[in-house]
């Protein structure tokens, strides 16, 4: 149950997005233009990719399940595989351009005082633009913004992660910005 | 200097959300709505909010950004002395402590909040809207902070760069200006 009286039964952030829908809004557009947008040069699999590692990483059951399930839509992976991702991407049998935003959004989430400039020369190295890190960057903040507003007010979380694979083709059709909260 | 290239010269957050726009525009919205929006929790006290999440975030330029701001609302050296590092000794109401302690949580973590946290700010009078608001301020400097360190954008040392930002958040808020920053802000914002 959630620590304030939200006035709908909602999962997740979707809870506190219908009770105050001025800031629900806003926060929908940031990550329609962050994760759903297709004027990108990283994939939407990358950026729900990198949604879902912040989250695994801050702990955030909800977040990490509704991007984890997006990122097995979009790259077409099933739940094992995106689970050995957030466990251990380095070993992980993904490109290293990748890998290296991956560690960029990491360090964000532990604070923004922890990415170093080796970091960022690496990811250049490997061919990611100055966007590109941009993006990473903000999505890995963003999600540490998210996963705060979730489990800060102790919304509840469907436990059958299903819920969230059978979901996630919705979302990808819908994307965010016009999301109806109640569907 | 920050770690990709900007399309302008101005600093911190300032920097990062003129290079963006599109981004930027609800990042500044979310604030103004939180910030400057209506609602029963005074601007001091929700800058306080944001200048504790800061101050604990180690992101120097929005501490010093929002410690400004509280400043220039009115606020003392003491009140920030206190704020910073004995939160629970704070010249506010028990309300705003205990505000104060949920927004310490989210700081660390949304899990660290706990029933029992709740509970104290809603003894203290707190109302599920400001205990929202709160949670949502402390979750959204958890942004700002990691985007303007987590970029290494360029940090003034000069007080006076801070006063005058201080002066425009206090006077127009987290919008934008109609005509910009980039070209036109250059000595305002520098």
């Amino acid at each position: 149950m959630a620590y304030i009286d939200l006035q709908n039964d909602l999962p997740g952030i979707r809870g506190p997005m219908a009770y105050r829908p001025d800031t629900g809004r806003a926060l929908n557009v940031l990550a329609e233009l962050l994760l759903h947008d297709d004027a990108n040069t990283l994939s939407r699999g990358e950026r729900e990719l990198i949604g879902a590692y912040v989250s695994s990483e801050n702990d955030c059951f909800f977040c990490q399940n509704v991007h984890g399930a997006l990122a097995q839509h979009y790259f077409g992976w099933d739940m094992p595989f995106l689970d050995s991702i957030k466990k251990d991407y380095l070993s992980a049998p993904i490109p290293d351009k990748l890998k290296s935003l991956l560690s960029i959004a990491g360090s964000v989430r532990k604070g923004g005082k922890y990415v170093t400039s080796e970091q960022i020369a690496h990811a250049k190295r490997l061919g990611a633009t100055d966007r590109e890190i941009h993006d990473t960057v903000l999505i890995a903040a963003a999600f540490c913004m998210f996963n705060r507003y979730v489990d800060g007010l102790n919304t509840w979380a469907p436990q059958d992660r299903q819920v969230y694979v059978d979901r996630a083709s919705m979302r990808a059709k819908d994307g965010y910005a016009d999301m109806n909260l109640y569907k | 200097m920050a770690y990709i290239e900007l399309n302008n010269q101005l600093p911190g957050i300032t920097g990062l959300l003129e290079n963006r726009p599109d981004t930027g525009a609800p990042i500044r919205e979310l604030t103004q709505i939180l910030l400057r929006g209506e609602s029963t929790l005074t601007e001091l006290e929700r800058e306080l909010i944001a200048t504790l999440v800061s101050y604990r975030n180690e992101c120097r330029y929005c501490t010093s950004a929002h410690a400004a701001t509280v400043r220039a609302l009115g606020g003392t050296e003491d009140l920030l002395e206190k704020v910073f590092h004995d939160p629970g000794e704070a010249p506010v109401s028990e309300k705003m402590r205990a505000l104060l302690a949920i927004a310490a949580k989210v700081q660390r973590l949304g899990k660290e909040v706990t029933a029992s946290d709740i509970e104290k700010a809603r003894a203290s009078g707190a109302s599920d809207i400001e205990i929202h608001d709160t949670v949502l301020i402390a979750a959204l400097f958890c942004l700002y902070n990691r985007y303007v360190d987590g970029l290494g954008t360029y940090r003034p040392e000069d007080p006076a760069y801070y006063q005058r930002l201080a002066s425009r958040l206090v006077t127009i808020g987290y919008s934008r200006p109609k005509d910009g920053l980039a070209r036109k802000g250059e000595e305002l914002y520098k």
